[in-house]
């Protein structure tokens, strides 16, 4: 009975974690391919992070293996750590001569703010650490007794 | 498990919607908010200073952002030139610049100074003829276009001085400006009348600029 209640718990944790990460997913895609704003290489490297957790957080909801946490754990704090890096970059705490997007498009060009704040590096970093909140919850209802 | 399968199906289903209703909103807006432009900002789309092809008195008006260095601008010359040809009297092109290459200004410029000369026309078909030669993504010449000009009589000591007009700049600068303001991020970019054709092609585009020849002319 127990058990049962942690199997609950699990399989609603991914599932809200995959939802995260679909919306953030398809968010930066409708910047990207609606909007035709150019991805910056910073946002790459978060996107590689965010987009294959899609589809590690459907395996985990259908299959229910605990080690999902372990799957996904890597690749969200590599997120998590780029999109840290990006905004302190957007907000001027590291100065972008030190940053490498020297060439093509500025990773501090401001496309877009939402209700007067929220920034695309921003959103990602919300997503990431939504995820990595979720991801905590989801190691101590599978891991601890 | 049927459960979770409806469920992840659903908000699936749900997430797409609103992905696919939000592109339909953001392109109507872009359209209404160019329709906007084309009425009550018309000299975004032609400046004075921007060269045209074509009868004077045609009334549509196929203004192309495009860069001397982008190969698919150079793909689309010969196909425009058709379409000035099949639609002679009635279609004109403006052409704007849009520098989105490494070395486009430069080339934008020899091109505008080869005007002082009369030789614009055919600099232009020239360099985007040559343009392998001069713009190869992996090694670009662009001091080449000082050899190959000369073949079609443009002298080249002219040019260097005619290049240094502040006029060139002031070219740039407006087109650089009003393609923002227009939303260009490619090229080549296509304005029939102030529309954007509905997807990028030389079909659209010819689709797009029946309608408004039909729009202008009626049916003939």
């Amino acid at each position: 009975m127990k058990e049962l209640h942690k199997d609950q718990k699990f399989s609603k944790l991914t599932f809200l974690s995959w939802i995260v990460a679909f919306v953030a997913t398809l968010g930066s895609l409708f910047f990207s391919e609606v909007m035709k704003f150019p991805p910056c290489s910073l946002c790459w490297y978060q996107r590689i992070a965010m987009y294959p957790l899609v589809l590690l957080f459907v395996v985990g909801f259908f299959v229910g293996e605990k080690e999902t946490f372990f799957f996904t754990l890597p690749l969200v704090l590599i997120g998590w750590i780029f999109s840290i890096y990006h905004n302190l970059l957007h907000f001027g705490v590291i100065p972008e001569t030190l940053s490498p997007c020297l060439e093509g498009v500025s990773c501090t060009a401001v496309y877009i703010e939402l209700f007067g704040f929220l920034t695309i590096p921003l959103m990602s970093f919300l997503s990431f650490s939504l995820i990595l909140i979720l991801l905590f919850f989801l190691y101590r209802s599978s891991f601890e007794k | 498990m049927k459960n979770n399968i409806y469920l992840f199906v659903g908000v699936t289903a749900l997430l797409l919607a609103v992905f696919i209703a939000g592109t339909r909103v953001y392109q109507r807006s872009q359209e209404s908010n160019l329709t906007f432009l084309a009425h009550e900002k018309s000299e975004l789309f032609v400046r004075d200073h921007s060269p045209r092809f074509g009868k004077k008195d045609a009334k549509v008006f196929l203004v192309e952002f495009l860069d001397p260095e982008c190969e698919s601008c150079r793909v689309f010359y010969p196909e425009i030139k058709k379409l000035l040809k099949e639609f002679d009297g009635k279609l004109q092109l403006v052409i704007r610049y849009a520098p989105f290459h490494q070395n486009s200004k430069h080339a934008i410029k020899v091109l505008e100074a080869t005007k002082e000369q009369g030789k614009y026309h055919e600099a232009l078909e020239f360099l985007f003829e040559t343009q392998p030669v001069w713009a190869d993504h992996h090694h670009p010449r662009p001091e080449l276009v000082y050899k190959l000009l000369p073949k079609i009589g443009v002298d080249i000591e002219k040019l260097k001085k005619d290049m240094q007009s502040p006029k060139i700049k002031n070219v740039i600068d407006q087109d650089f400006s009003d393609l923002k303001e227009l939303n260009v991020r490619g090229t080549p970019t296509f304005f029939v009348n102030g529309e954007k054709p509905n997807a990028f092609g030389i079909v659209p585009l010819r689709l797009k600029i029946l309608e408004m020849i039909k729009k202008e002319y009626g049916d003939e």
